[in-house]
């Protein structure tokens, strides 16, 4: 069982695990720019800005060494995907791109109000593509329709019916959600304003349930839409254990944000979207590519796989203190010292 | 416009636009660390000023070249979906020791930015070394990769089938060490020229401003010691060249014949047709020197190979011509700069001097450009030289013109905006 293969992809589905709660929060932020309202929207944005400036950057790598795993260890694998799901991916690395930029862009530009509305704008907007597209590609792989030949490595596809489907996009949505709901909670720890907590709890609260309502639409998809994850979800031996822990974790989660118990919701939510990907990484196992690629008749020989092992152990451990340094001097300091605007801008 | 077509021009357009900013992101934190240093010596607080303004200008390119390299590692599986099922194990060793470089380099990013009054002062110095590092090495790991592709080395081929994978041997090619050498004097040398000549600039208008004079100091002091480097590595990857890539040295040169005693031409016009170069002056015996240290050695020439396995000679002559004049012209501003400085004792602040740095602002940008020309379009017509044909890499995904047009729009928007930034953050002062 634990072949190098099999490390690999655990390191895969863990950097993935991270990217959504790191990565897909600061997405989530761009979400709630977008739907910033009311009196105290200005106010919301900029504790927005100030949460994700100094570490979207480092966020964002988790995503490259996603991409660069997949294609070092599971080659014949990253050629079908990135070649049945070229539309998806070119819309998510648009998104990514205007995503970034506007943001560096909207703190460096003039700092006026018609300029900054426009470029949050397409800040926003980019930060709801790009999750979506993330999760269709995810949907897509998943739903059993990308077709390989092994031995060549031809896939058999037309580009467009694997994912333009109702599944992947459930998918897609409820990635979405993840994001929201994530982003939302961590902002209630952002800032001492009661007010500004109230309105992010009030999203939080949306969020949860959207998430609870998406988890839901996508497993009745799955039936027609992904038969071999649905199989892995709805009858495996580990599989209603799981599912009533996640459940569990994710009303345990509603509550704490209801009885604005923040410090909590900020654990419960993060185990509670670890739980639901990992739940899916554990239905798909073990396949990468339903239904033709797996991990093992993909896999890189073991002269590669054994040196990457090495590299990503090594790299882990000096990687540890230095992510556990930004975050304390960001995210320990913030709170205590509860500034919310200085030192951004020029 | 075929599908290959639109993918190699997709290809070379994200990577020209990710190049400018990648070089920036590795040179611009040893611009920053040395001013800040100086303050942290000398208390004096124009160098903090300094490293100050450097990092906000820096931020914005940093920002762009995170994105633009993310669409580049998309793009490898996008656009070459064969090479990389191919080759992606292979080279797959760099690939993602670049990864654990982009970490470092990116969280120690943040912490250098957005930091200023968040951490002790020695702790940010370190921070933007530890950003020069990352950016440092991510370079010299994804031109490791490129190496590859030039001399492939590391595995062998049985039946058709890739076996025998040995990475670090792969990651130790014989391109590796001088074109990562290459490539990362380069980014210092044209970094710190084209800062130097925009203090220049301002320095022309107001000859006693401080905070300009210092800048230019440091900034013509990085361009000048690595303009100096360069044509010693140019001679070291020139060599390799000869050595392992003949062709391609022949197509930088425009040497059709095989002979001994090649000359080394300037300018010229090749033909394809005719396969002859005309109008150039050419310098006797020259080129075998360079290539072979001997006067007499014998040079390959373009036509010791059927003509479908040339790469288009007149793009990678003129491409190498631009270059090495651009080289050229940043020496002599090092050289002088140096003499200058040295016979009067201070900076070099006479006006015509500093005309002639504002001069040279693009020139490092134009040489790198020019530089990947040759290096990658000298390796057509394959994709890993002698073992895959850049068209059988391509993907199989059709229209493949609509998503080069819609990234070349994007880029030229972004290109649009960072100058407009740039400007106004320069000229705030
Ligand atoms: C690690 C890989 C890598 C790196 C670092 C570079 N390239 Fe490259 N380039 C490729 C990998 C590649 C490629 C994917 O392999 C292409 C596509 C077709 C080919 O032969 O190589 C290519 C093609 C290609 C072409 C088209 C060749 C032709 O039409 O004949 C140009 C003009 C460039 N590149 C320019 C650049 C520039 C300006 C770079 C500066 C950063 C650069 N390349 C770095
Ligand atoms: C196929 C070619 C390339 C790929 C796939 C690639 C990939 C990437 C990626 C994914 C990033 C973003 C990292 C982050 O989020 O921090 C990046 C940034 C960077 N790249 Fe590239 N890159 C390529 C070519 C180059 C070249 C030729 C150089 C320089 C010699 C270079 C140097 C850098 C540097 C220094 C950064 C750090 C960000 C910055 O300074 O702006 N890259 N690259
Ligand atoms: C006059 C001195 C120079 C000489 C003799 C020289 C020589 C060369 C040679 C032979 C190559 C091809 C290497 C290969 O294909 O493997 C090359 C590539 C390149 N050059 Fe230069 N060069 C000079 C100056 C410059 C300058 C001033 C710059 C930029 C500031 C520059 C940037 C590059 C880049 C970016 C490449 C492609 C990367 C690489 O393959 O190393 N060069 N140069």
């Amino acid at each position: 069982m634990l072949s190098l293969e099999f490390c690999i992809a655990c390191v895969m589905l863990i950097s993935l695990i991270i990217y959504m709660l790191t990565g897909g929060a600061d997405f989530g932020g761009g979400i709630w720019d977008l739907f910033a309202t009311g009196r105290r929207a200005n106010a919301q944005r900029s504790l927005i800005a100030h949460a994700i400036g100094p570490i979207w950057e480092a966020n964002h790598v988790w995503l490259i060494v996603i991409v660069v795993l997949l294609f070092v260890a599971f080659p014949v694998a990253f050629a079908a995907i990135s070649t049945a799901l070229h539309i998806p991916l070119t819309f998510m690395l648009i998104g990514i791109v205007l995503r970034g930029t506007a943001f560096v862009f909207r703190t460096y530009d003039v700092q006026s109000d018609v300029i900054h509305r426009r470029w949050s704008r397409v800040f926003a907007v980019a930060s709801v593509i790009t999750p979506v597209m993330l999760g269709v590609t995810l949907g897509a792989v998943a739903s059993g329709t990308i077709h390989v030949d092994v031995e060549s490595g031809q896939v058999d596809t037309d580009f467009i019916s694997a994912w333009f489907a109702p599944f992947p996009f459930a998918i897609g949505f409820f990635t979405l959600t993840l994001c929201a709901l994530l982003a939302a909670v961590y902002l209630t720890l952002e800032t001492e304003d009661t007010e500004l907590q109230e309105d992010f709890r009030r999203r939080a609260l949306i969020s949860a349930v959207s998430v609870g309502a998406m988890a839901g639409l996508s497993f009745i998809l799955s039936a027609e839409g992904a038969p071999a994850i649905r199989r892995g979800l709805g009858s495996a031996s580990w599989s209603i254990p799981f599912h009533i822990l996640t459940g569990a974790m994710a009303l345990w989660a509603i509550w704490t944000i209801w009885k604005r118990q923040f410090r909590l919701a900020r654990i419960l939510v993060p185990i509670q979207v670890t739980l639901i990907v990992f739940g899916w990484g554990l239905a798909q196992y073990p396949y990468l590519v339903t239904p033709d690629l797996t991990f093992s008749n993909t896999a890189a020989p073991d002269t590669v796989l054994r040196p990457l092992l090495i590299v990503l152990i090594a790299g882990g451990v000096l990687l540890v203190p230095a992510f556990w340094y930004l975050y304390a001097v960001f995210k320990g300091a913030a709170r205590k010292a509860g500034q919310t605007k200085e030192e951004i801008g020029p | 416009m075929t599908d290959l077509l639109a993918a190699r021009a997709q290809m070379a357009m994200s990577l020209a636009f990710h190049i400018i900013f990648a070089v920036i992101g590795i040179a611009m934190p040893l611009l920053m660390v040395i001013a800040e240093g100086l303050w942290l010596k000398t208390r004096e607080e124009v160098y903090l000023t300094l490293a100050k303004r450097w990092a906000k200008g820096t931020a914005i390119m940093f920002a762009v070249g995170a994105v633009s390299g993310t669409v580049l590692s998309f793009e490898l599986g996008l656009l070459w979906p064969n090479f990389m099922a191919y080759a992606g194990p292979i080279i797959g060793m760099p690939f993602s020791l670049e990864g654990f470089a982009f970490f470092l380099e990116a969280i120690f990013l943040g912490l250098y930015l957005y930091g200023w009054d968040r951490i002790p002062k020695y702790a940010h110095w370190f921070a933007g070394v530890m950003v020069l590092l990352g950016g440092t090495l991510s370079g010299i790991f994804v031109v490791t990769a490129n190496a590859w592709m030039n001399t492939p080395t590391g595995f062998s081929i049985v039946n058709g089938v890739v076996t025998d994978v040995d990475p670090i041997a792969a990651m130790l090619n014989p391109s590796s060490f001088s074109q990562t050498l290459h490539m990362t004097i380069a980014a210092f040398l044209t970094v710190g020229f084209a800062v130097a000549g925009i203090h220049a600039y301002f320095l022309r208008r107001d000859p006693d401003n401080l905070f300009h004079r210092r800048a230019f100091a440091i900034a013509l002091s990085v361009g000048g010691v690595f303009a100096l480097l360069q044509p010693i590595s140019g001679d070291i990857s020139a060599k390799k060249l000869a050595k392992h890539q003949p062709i391609k040295l022949a197509a930088m040169e425009a040497q059709w014949e095989t002979e001994r005693g090649a000359p080394l031409r300037i300018g010229g016009i090749p033909n394809e047709d005719t396969e002859e170069t005309r109008y150039a002056l050419e310098i006797p015996k020259a080129l075998s020197f360079l290539a072979y240290s001997d006067f007499n050695a014998e040079v390959m020439g373009l036509k010791a190979v059927p003509p479908e396995d040339r790469p288009p000679v007149a793009i990678v002559h003129f491409a190498f011509q631009i270059m090495v004049a651009c080289g050229i012209v940043l020496i002599a501003a090092g050289v002088i700069g140096g003499w200058l400085a040295w016979k009067h004792k201070r900076l070099p602040d006479q006006r015509w001097y500093l005309r002639f740095v504002t001069f040279c602002t693009p020139l490092g940008f134009i040489a790198i450009e020019a530089g990947w020309t040759v290096t990658e379009v000298g390796r057509q017509p394959w994709i890993i030289y002698n073992y895959m044909r850049t068209a059988e890499a391509v993907t199989s995904m059709p229209n493949l013109v609509v998503p080069f047009l819609g990234f070349t729009v994007l880029y030229i928007f972004l290109s649009i905006i960072v100058v407009i930034l740039l400007r106004r953050q320069i000229f705030l002062s």
